[in-house]
């Protein structure tokens, strides 16, 4: 169980909870928080690969999971925006509530 | 004289057109027609008598023939024709001469009657086919008018077509000769095909002309029978039905339910006659064989057995009959017999003087037999009648000469010559001596059964006072001892009277008849014979006097003597015994007149074999019918239903309820998979997520094997 | 190594709270908690530009965007329903699958039994020389989706105006 073994596993565990949350929870919030942990989970991949790869001089995974960040926290914001314009609408932040697109 | 043949029979039918269109009402022009016309047909016919005779002096033509081609098809040619012959003369004369008798005394008999109209119109029909049958010269005109003669005794035996006897008399007489027809048709159609020609005489080319009679001698059919005998024999079956020879002789009884003028021109002197008619008509043919005209042919040995074999039947079943026309019906048919006999050793001059004969004496005797029943009322059983010869004298006078003709007393009345021809014939036969002690025999019967209805009707007490009874109660009430007049339930009917003279004088022209014609044609003068084979008639007292006729004669003036004696003898001697107790035949020999009453059981033997055999026959068509094709076509029909049915069952459950449940398995597959799409996403990522799972894995174990 | 442990639960076990809390705060708060795990993993690791930019951006941020949005969408008193939604099972069994799925690969792979090449200077002067030079196309990219973003999150969340009745 070499370090990379540990922190692969650390992310995968990770990005599995996270996953688990989006597949359970009822408010779109918690399935949100879920979606940002799954990214977390592979930006620490990324972060583990570059420390234990075989070439960290690239800084490639550093440059990857900044973009990874940037990229997250936009879309944090846009679902969030998306997620406050549902709740004025249906008056609920549930996704199993909101199924107009059943039709 | 030959172009004016053909009116004789024209006005007779003229007659009946015009009364079939008369009202009932009008009865004086239904009898006058008739009458007039009948009389028109007799002054024809003595003109065509004198024509015959003119040509019999043997210098004339004997024979005068008219033909004329009635239609053609291909090459076949059917024409008719009439011919003018002695015995064409002598049978039209007879015929239109008691025909009109008879017809006057209908005027009187039918009197009461409410069919007037109708009767005459039917007895006018009969004329005219009798005399279109008596003058035709081709054998289809004869066929023609011997089934139109064979409708009208049906029509005049069913007069009274609401009794139900004379109705099934009229069907048994009319089914009866058919079947002797049948067998007559398949002798014209034979004779036709081997000759080519149903013309009896046509100037060489005719059937009975040499040429054709040479023709048919010398073919030969399967059996050894020349054609010639074959035909004969045919044809002779249609006599034997319409003449009542002994196996088809049953209709003749049955037929006196017919009015008795009736009786007497239809079935005592013109249509049975037709019978013997044809076979003198046709007599070449009968006659004709390897060896020339040799008497003894097959085809008149067999006319002659079996007219000795009917007379003699005929005469047993007489002497045990207790209805008056049954007697006389019984008596025709044994006569017929006589002259069948005569015709089959004697030729045509023996059988048809006697033919001549019998029907002035038969049509008196009937004609009397009529105004008895008249003038009693329609009393017809002779067990019920009696003593009517104070009563009416003139009938018991005529009937006494008509019964003596018959039973041929000597030398004084026709039937003696007659019948002694026919006797005389027999005597000298060469095949068989039987027809001639047949012929005695039945000369005996023929002067019993005679004395002995005589007896019964015209002596001793008058037991129509006694009621109408039937024979056993009257001889009950005749035991008891009662007056008559003291008897409560017992109806007294008037007493007979004598007929009005309309209908005796018919009688009294009929005796006298019945005594002259006989001088015709006795050995001494046998001027009939000569008259109908065409020489002249010599006068000569000593062939009288010959051994053979002699003995003869006297040998039949003992059996009619022997006869009259024993007749006599039995119910003549106390006729007031005749009241009581049973008939005096019955108590020698009761089975004997048990068997002789019941004429010997051939109508219950007719039944049984012949109808009950159709019958049978008939219901096991019937039954094959209903069950063996009927059962068939339902099967089939069952069969086709079943078909239909499961047709249907596999329509309705199987293609209708498969393509049902296939729709709706459809729809819930369908309300299944749109579950899918419930508008949640979080459904659906959970759907993605599945999805890229067993992806992953697939590609990791895809790289893992390789 | 013990750091490690001792960073690691604490980062799952604020992920596993931020993901089972009823508290929808308390759900955020836990999330934050698992933010700061991460940041001293990636300062464990030698990525301090990382790390520091995580702790900016996502606690600073997004951590605090999802307050607000909580607190927008009446989140704070504690839910009467459910918190899970039906079907929940099948999300667990996902989850699972993909983590042994992962787990599996990992520890059975050869790649990753390599040794470990020596920490390298990952100063923030490199890190900026790199975004100028090599990576220069993410970085303006980057920023085109940024600014796309930013309008989009505020239109998106633009009350809608109301008809005059």
């Amino acid at each position: 169980m070499t370090p990379l073994h540990a922190y692969l596993v650390l992310s995968a565990l990770l990005f599995s909870i996270g996953l688990a949350g989006a597949l359970i929870r009822r408010n779109a919030i918690i399935v949100l928080i879920g979606i940002e942990l799954m990214l977390n989970a592979a930006n620490l991949n990324f972060i583990a690969f570059w420390r234990f790869g075989p070439n960290p001089q690239a800084l490639t995974g550093i440059v990857f999971a900044i973009f990874s960040i940037a990229v997250a926290a936009a879309e944090a914001a846009v679902g969030l925006a998306l997620i406050i314009s549902i709740y004025r609408h249906y008056q609920t932040a549930n996704v199993d509530e909101i199924n107009s697109m059943k039709d | 004289m030959i172009k004016f043949l053909w009116l004789i029979p024209m006005f007779p039918l003229l007659a009946a057109a015009l009364s079939a269109l008369a009202k009932q009402r009008q009865r004086k022009w239904a009898a006058g027609l008739a009458i007039g016309s009948m009389l028109l047909a007799l002054a024809l016919s003595l003109c065509a008598f004198g024509a015959a005779l003119r040509g019999a002096g043997g210098d004339g033509v004997t024979r005068q023939v008219f033909n004329f081609p009635w239609f053609k098809f291909a090459e076949i040619q059917l024409s008719l024709g009439w011919v003018l012959d002695p015995l064409t003369a002598v049978m039209l004369v007879m015929v239109c001469f008691v025909g009109l008798l008879i017809f006057i005394y209908s005027v009187g008999y039918m009197a009461h009657d409410e069919n007037f109209t109708r009767f005459f119109c039917f007895l006018s029909l009969f004329a005219a086919a009798m005399l279109g049958l008596v003058l035709s010269n081709s054998l289809l005109l004869f066929f023609m008018c011997w089934e139109l003669v064979g409708l009208t005794s049906y029509l005049l035996i069913g007069f009274w077509y609401h009794k139900p006897s004379a109705s099934a008399a009229a069907k048994k007489a009319f089914i009866t000769t058919r079947i002797g027809d049948l067998a007559f048709l398949l002798g014209i159609a034979w004779l036709y095909s081997q000759t080519g020609t149903l013309l009896f005489y046509d100037a060489g080319k005719g059937c009975l002309e040499q040429s054709a009679m040479s023709l048919l001698v010398t073919r030969t059919t399967a059996i050894g029978l020349t054609a010639s005998t074959g035909i004969s024999l045919l044809l002779f079956c249609g006599a034997v039905g319409k003449s009542g020879q002994v196996p088809l002789h049953v209709w003749l009884p049955d037929a006196m339910e017919g009015p008795t003028p009736v009786s007497a021109l239809i079935h005592a002197a013109t249509m049975v006659a037709a019978g013997v008619f044809l076979v003198a008509r046709v007599y070449p043919l009968f006659a004709s064989s390897m060896l020339g005209i040799d008497g003894a042919t097959t085809a008149l040995t067999v006319v002659t057995w079996v007219g000795s074999i009917t007379a003699v039947f005929a005469a047993t079943i007489a002497t045990a009959q207790s209805d008056l026309k049954r007697i006389l019906a019984y008596s025709t048919v044994s006569q017929l017999g006589f002259m069948m006999m005569g015709l089959g050793m004697g030729g045509v001059a023996v059988g048809m003087f006697h033919l001549i004969t019998h029907a002035f004496f038969k049509a008196l005797l009937f004609l009397g037999a009529g105004s008895v029943i008249h003038g009693c009322h329609e009393e017809q059983d002779v067990r019920c009648l009696g003593g009517l010869r104070r009563f009416m004298p003139v009938t018991f006078a005529t009937y006494a000469i008509g019964m003596l003709a018959l039973s041929g007393f000597p030398l004084l009345f026709s039937g003696f010559w007659s019948k002694d021809e026919i006797l005389h014939a027999a005597h000298h036969w060469s095949s068989s001596a039987w027809p001639f002690y047949l012929g005695l025999f039945g000369a005996l019967l023929t002067a019993f059964y005679m004395t002995r209805q005589v007896f019964y009707v015209f002596f001793g007490n008058c037991r129509l006072a006694l009621g109408r009874t039937t024979g056993s109660e009257q001889r009950m009430v005749a035991h008891a001892g009662l007056p008559a007049t003291q008897h409560p339930r017992v109806e007294l009917p008037p007493d007979p009277h004598e007929s009005p003279s309309l209908m005796v004088g018919p009688l009294i022209i009929l005796a006298i008849f019945s005594i002259v014609l006989g001088f015709f044609g006795t050995p001494a003068w046998p001027w009939f014979q000569a008259f109908l084979d065409g020489v002249p008639a010599q006068l000569s007292m000593a062939r009288l006097f010959e051994s053979s006729v002699l003995s003869v004669m006297g040998l039949s003036t003992a059996v009619v003597f022997l006869g009259l004696g024993l007749g006599w003898w039995m119910y003549g001697r106390k006729p007031d015994a005749l009241n009581e107790g049973p008939d005096a035949l019955e108590v020698i020999w009761p089975n004997l007149f048990e068997l002789l009453r019941r004429k010997y059981f051939v109508d219950e033997i007719y039944e049984w074999a012949v109808v009950g055999l159709h019958a049978r026959w008939a219901l096991a068509c019937d039954w094959l019918d209903r069950w063996v094709w009927n059962g068939a076509v339902q099967l089939c029909s069952l069969a086709v239903v079943g078909v239909a049915w499961a047709d249907r069952f596999f329509d309705e459950y199987i293609i209708n309820g498969g393509f049902d449940q296939a729709c709706r398995r459809l729809r819930g597959g369908g309300g299944l998979l749109s579950r899918l799409q419930d508008g949640r996403v979080q459904n659906y990522l959970r759907i993605i997520g599945i999805a890229l799972t067993v992806l992953a894995l697939i590609l990791i174990w895809g790289c893992r094997a390789a | 190594m013990s750091i490690f442990i001792i960073l690691a639960a604490l980062t799952v076990a604020g992920a596993v709270s931020a993901l089972s809390l009823r508290n929808l705060v308390h759900c955020a708060l836990a999330l934050t908690v698992a933010f700061v795990g991460l940041a001293g993993l990636y300062l464990q690791l030698g990525a301090q530009f990382v790390g520091f930019a995580q702790i900016l951006v996502y606690i600073g941020a997004v951590a605090i965007l999802v307050v607000f949005a909580i607190l927008l969408t009446r989140g704070s008193e504690p839910p009467r329903q459910p918190i899970f939604s039906p079907g929940w099972l099948g999300g667990a069994v996902v989850a699972a699958v993909v983590f042994s799925l992962l787990t599996g690969m990992v520890l059975s792979s050869e790649a990753v039994t390599r040794e470990i090449p020596p920490l390298p200077q990952a100063t923030v002067a490199s890190l900026g020389e790199g975004f100028m030079t090599r990576y220069i196309l993410p970085l303006e990219v980057l920023g085109l989706l940024l600014t796309a973003a930013l309008i989009g999150a505020v239109i998106i969340a633009l009350k809608e105006p109301r008809e005059s009745p």
